[in-house]
């Protein structure tokens, strides 16, 4: 018999033991349990702080610091552009904002209806607000008189500027039901 | 109280424990614990033991873990970005901008773009390493073939990304890119064989029906190109590749684990 068959052959399959040569380095540096644990601790520690600063960044991503929506302090005109028993809808689609004139002066009402927050259209016929959602209906002055609105529509801020012109502000809303429309500010006269 | 459980043994051994984890209790033997990685569709994406040589860092490089990881943070901060991005010829820029200056953490925009460049380097290394070890020989031929596909998905990835800036260098870039398929062999309306295919007169290939104008949807870069990049790139794509993806990773342990140095 020929001695080479003999000879034995190391044949490495996927699921055979690494080579000796491989585990040379492990003999002399072998992990014991305790230092094991803490470095295993430090790792889940890092782990989780890394995960918990990254969820905050992107939970605050979802608050932009700069919008693009129309502002909410505008001047809209002079008294003399709005005629007198009409509700003008000149800002409503960029601002949300009717203005009313009457024989004493001029409000500005809040298109957004009380009940749900969609927007009503002005009938002038039926000389009501009507809102397309659910049927609520608001008089010429904003208040509701049928639907599910349970308080009439609030106002806004509005103002004389020191060329003359008419400045409304969104930020600052007066409510009929708190009684806040007897302020002087809630209603402009003319 | 000898009979008394412990707290985990009570709470694993109610309803809610066991409906959601298979297996009946804290596992106590090697098989018991064996069973609650298979049981579990996140843990059993990991071999229940591991050899020694799998995690030797200066054999595998952990090129193709850190490409996978770079991956899913690219899926993470490119859906991040999907909230504030329009992919129209008006927005598609101003949108970038305010990204990069405005929005807090705006990093995302930067942690996207160079884990996309890492992400291509990382693929290469991955595939150099695999060359080089021989990892590619029988039994494991048919996933070098996945993962030449994966590295074309990465790079065509990489590629519909590079438009959606709409910048000078992201339009310039496509045009070129977009130029070079309109010389694609037969199907190209300036390669080579392009009038083959053709009925009598009536050629098919034309410079409103290749290769060029299937990519970049027009005649021309514009609205359509920018539309059809972006959905490629956030869904189309993505999709493909993660099919791709977990096939290879399946056929690792099928074809036997990571390969072992010789």
């Amino acid at each position: 018999m020929p001695k080479a068959t003999d000879k034995k052959t190391v044949s490495i399959s996927p699921s055979s033991p690494p080579p000796a040569a491989l585990n040379k380095a492990e003999a002399g540096s072998e992990v014991s349990r305790r230092s094991f644990f803490s470095w295993l601790s430090i790792g889940w520690v890092a782990f989780i702080a890394a995960t918990g600063g990254y969820f905050t960044m992107m939970l605050r991503f979802f608050f932009p610091n700069v919008l693009f929506e129309p502002v909410q302090t505008f001047r809209a005109g002079f008294p003399d552009d709005y005629t007198k028993g009409e509700v003008d809808l000149r800002w409503k689609d960029k601002f949300g904002v009717w203005m009313v004139r009457n024989d004493e002066g001029i409000y500005a009402l809040s298109t957004t209806c009380t009940h749900l927050g969609c927007t009503p259209n002005w009938q002038p016929t039926a000389k009501k607000f009507k809102c397309p959602c659910h049927g609520s209906g608001f008089r010429i002055t904003g208040i509701h008189f049928e639907g599910p609105a349970p308080r009439p529509l609030e106002r806004f801020k509005i103002t004389l500027a020191d060329d003359g012109q008419i400045i409304i502000d969104k930020n600052q809303k007066y409510q009929q039901e708190k009684g806040q429309w007897t302020d002087p500010e809630a209603f402009l006269k003319v | 109280m000898s009979d008394k459980k412990s707290l985990l043994e009570k709470l694993s051994s109610g309803q809610v424990w066991t409906s959601i984890f298979r297996g009946g209790g804290v596992p106590k033997s090697r098989r018991q614990r064996m069973m609650v990685v298979l049981n579990s569709v996140f843990l059993h994406l990991h071999p229940v033991r591991l050899p020694k040589h799998a995690v030797k860092l200066k054999f595998t490089w952990c090129m193709g873990g850190l490409s996978f990881f770079i991956f899913l943070i690219l899926t993470i901060s490119g859906i991040l970005l999907m909230f504030y991005y329009r992919p129209t010829i008006e927005y598609a820029y101003t949108d970038m901008i305010d990204l990069s200056e405005q929005v807090p953490f705006g990093i995302m925009r930067e942690i996207h773009r160079w884990g996309a460049h890492a992400m291509v380097i990382t693929v290469w290394l991955h595939m150099f390493r695999v060359f080089m070890t021989g990892s590619y020989k029988p039994p494991r031929e048919f996933n070098w073939a996945i993962g030449v596909i994966l590295l074309v998905l990465t790079l065509l990835l990489s590629f519909t990304g590079y438009l959606l800036p709409w910048d000078q260098l992201a339009i310039w870039a496509i045009a070129v890119g977009s130029n070079m398929a309109g010389a694609t062999p037969f199907i190209g309306a300036e390669g080579p064989g392009s009038a083959l295919l053709a009925i009598g007169d009536i050629n098919f290939i034309t410079k409103v029906s290749d290769a060029r104008f299937g990519l970049i949807g027009g005649r021309f870069l514009g609205e359509a190109t920018l539309l059809r990049f972006y959905v490629l790139h956030c869904i189309g794509l993505p999709f493909i590749i993660m099919i791709f993806m977990a096939v290879h990773f399946w056929r690792i342990r099928k074809d036997g684990g990571i390969s072992t140095p010789v």
